[in-house]
């Protein structure tokens, strides 16, 4: 049906993330089947499905917080060499305070709801190795500032602060360390459109003026559309379509993804 | 000035290139064009003719990549070397659509809290221009196609259609490129801010660009078109004109 696109031949950098053949199951559920992905160096990638399609699941494999069954998964980052599953906890852990940067649909996952905002953000640094307590705030406050945080409250504790600021605080503690990569889970999903539409200007601006590489999980169509270059079209585990961003959500060429893109309003 | 460039360089080879469209929804199969080759040389004017639903724009995103052409060949002269866009790596693709293919409509993709100049400077600074050099031809840009100054600084999500329009034009004509697709950018637009269209599009003409258009009034564009093709099916013919334009 769908022709077979060839090789980058431009392109001369090598990909930042390459995934190969993800599998894995929980119990009698297999929720990811032979997942592949490939992002160079300042791309963001979409991954979208429904609902248990295993998007959320393959992300947490990107950020080591899951072992798939099989399947390899490598970053092409100086010093950060073969297959990152087969890390250690303390490796992982270190690769993910350095290199990895995430934030989660649901703030409590991210965050010390308790603790004031700066010191999230400045914690992510403490793991990091700095200690120098002028180092750590000068970097938490530009962390915040550059994810548009207002910084008179930078000392008030997630709890106290809205939805859209609690994400902004994930943002700010994300990339304090300037990752090489962002992976964000549904980071606006449950904000107000109007809150939405701000946090989506910031993660733009991010990806603008920094050259983060993301991958971008989202039910939400026009939040992919927004953000990414290419997108991935997952369901039941699998991938059934990805594509250039304007080119699978123009024309779908998966029954699926035609169903999908037609029930956006 | 005009920069020199070889008149006789191809930039796009278009070979016996098909599109259909699959409703899975319907079952049914769809055909939007069937068979269309033509070449296109550096500073070259192609007009795409045809009734409504001949398939020109179906076309026309085919070349872009927004849809995934179903065979055929597109051969581009890049200044990377020659590579088929219809089969070409989605990355390659994003690439070239950066530096040296642009399409432009007569729609405006705004985005909350951007400046109307940071949004037509942007396709600058994504090619490396430095930030205040890319907003001072922005600035140029949005005067020549008569945005009122007090606008530049402004968000263009609450402009007004017309307004916007001239926002796009200036970000989408902004970079000068290889390949134009040009999907009605004159529709709806005032006599002044279309005259301003066609300058610039026959002075990137002159610097060599390549231009593919759908025009609903193609009298706008004549003085800049070289050669037609007429898609309505049956009709399939490529005419060639004599080349007004030097």
């Amino acid at each position: 049906m769908t022709l077979t696109l060839d090789a980058p031949r431009f392109v001369e950098t090598k990909p930042l993330l390459t995934a190969r053949n993800l599998s894995k199951s929980y119990g009698d559920v297999q929720a990811l089947r032979d997942v592949s992905a490939t992002v160079y160096p300042g791309e963001v990638l979409g991954i979208v499905g429904e609902s248990g399609s295993g998007k959320s699941t393959f992300l947490r494999c990107l950020n080591l917080e899951e072992t798939p069954d099989a399947g390899s998964y490598s970053l092409d980052l100086p010093d950060v060499q073969g297959n990152l599953f087969d890390l250690d906890r303390y490796g992982r852990r270190m690769l993910c305070a350095t290199r990895i940067g995430i934030v989660y649909q649901n703030p409590h996952l991210g965050l010390l709801m308790g603790h004031s905002s700066s010191g999230n953000v400045a914690e992510r640094l403490l793991v990091a190795g700095e200690r120098r307590f002028e180092v750590l705030r000068d970097k938490a406050r530009n962390a915040l500032d550059a994810s548009e945080f207002p910084l008179d409250r930078m000392d008030a504790p997630p709890i106290e602060l809205s939805g859209g600021m609690q994400q902004r605080v994930q943002l700010a503690k994300a990339i304090a360390l300037e990752p090489a990569l962002l992976l964000l889970d549904e980071p606006t999903t449950g904000l107000d459109v109007s809150v939405q539409a701000l946090v989506l200007d910031t993660l733009k601006r991010l990806q603008q003026e920094r050259r983060i590489t993301m991958v971008i999980v989202s039910h939400d169509l026009g939040v992919i559309r927004t953000l990414s270059d290419r997108v991935m079209v997952m369901r039941r585990g699998a991938v059934v379509e990805e594509g250039l961003a304007d080119q699978v959500f123009q024309d779908p060429q998966h029954s699926y993804t035609q169903q999908l893109v037609h029930a956006k309003l | 000035m005009t920069p020199q460039f070889n008149r006789d360089a191809p930039v796009l080879e278009v070979r016996s290139l098909s599109k259909g469209f699959t409703m899975h929804h319907l079952g049914a199969q769809m055909a939007a064009f069937d068979d269309i080759s033509f070449q296109l040389r550096a500073g070259e004017f192609l007009l795409l003719k045809g009734r409504n639903g001949a398939g020109k724009s179906t076309l026309l995103r085919a070349l872009y990549r927004s849809y995934l052409p179903g065979g055929g060949e597109i051969l581009f002269h890049s200044s990377h070397g020659v590579i088929d866009l219809a089969r070409a790596a989605d990355v390659d693709v994003s690439l070239l659509r950066k530096t040296e293919m642009g399409f432009v409509t007569q729609f405006l993709t705004a985005r909350p809290r951007v400046s109307a100049e940071a949004l037509v400077a942007e396709p600058l600074r994504l090619s490396g221009v430095a930030q205040e050099d890319a907003l001072e031809q922005a600035r140029h840009w949005l005067d020549a196609f008569g945005v009122k100054r007090t606008l530049w600084a402004a968000y263009p999500t609450t402009f007004s259609g017309g307004e916007q329009q001239k926002v796009n034009l200036a970000r989408a004509l902004i970079l000068p490129q290889r390949l134009l697709l040009l999907d009605e950018p004159t529709a709806s637009l005032d006599a002044s801010a279309r005259a301003a269209l066609i300058d610039r599009l026959s002075e990137l003409k002159s610097r060599g660009t390549a231009m593919v258009g759908v025009f609903h009034h193609p009298g706008d564009v004549a003085q800049l078109i070289d050669s037609e093709i007429d898609l309505t099916p049956d009709v399939k013919s490529l005419e060639e004109r004599e080349n007004v334009v030097v």
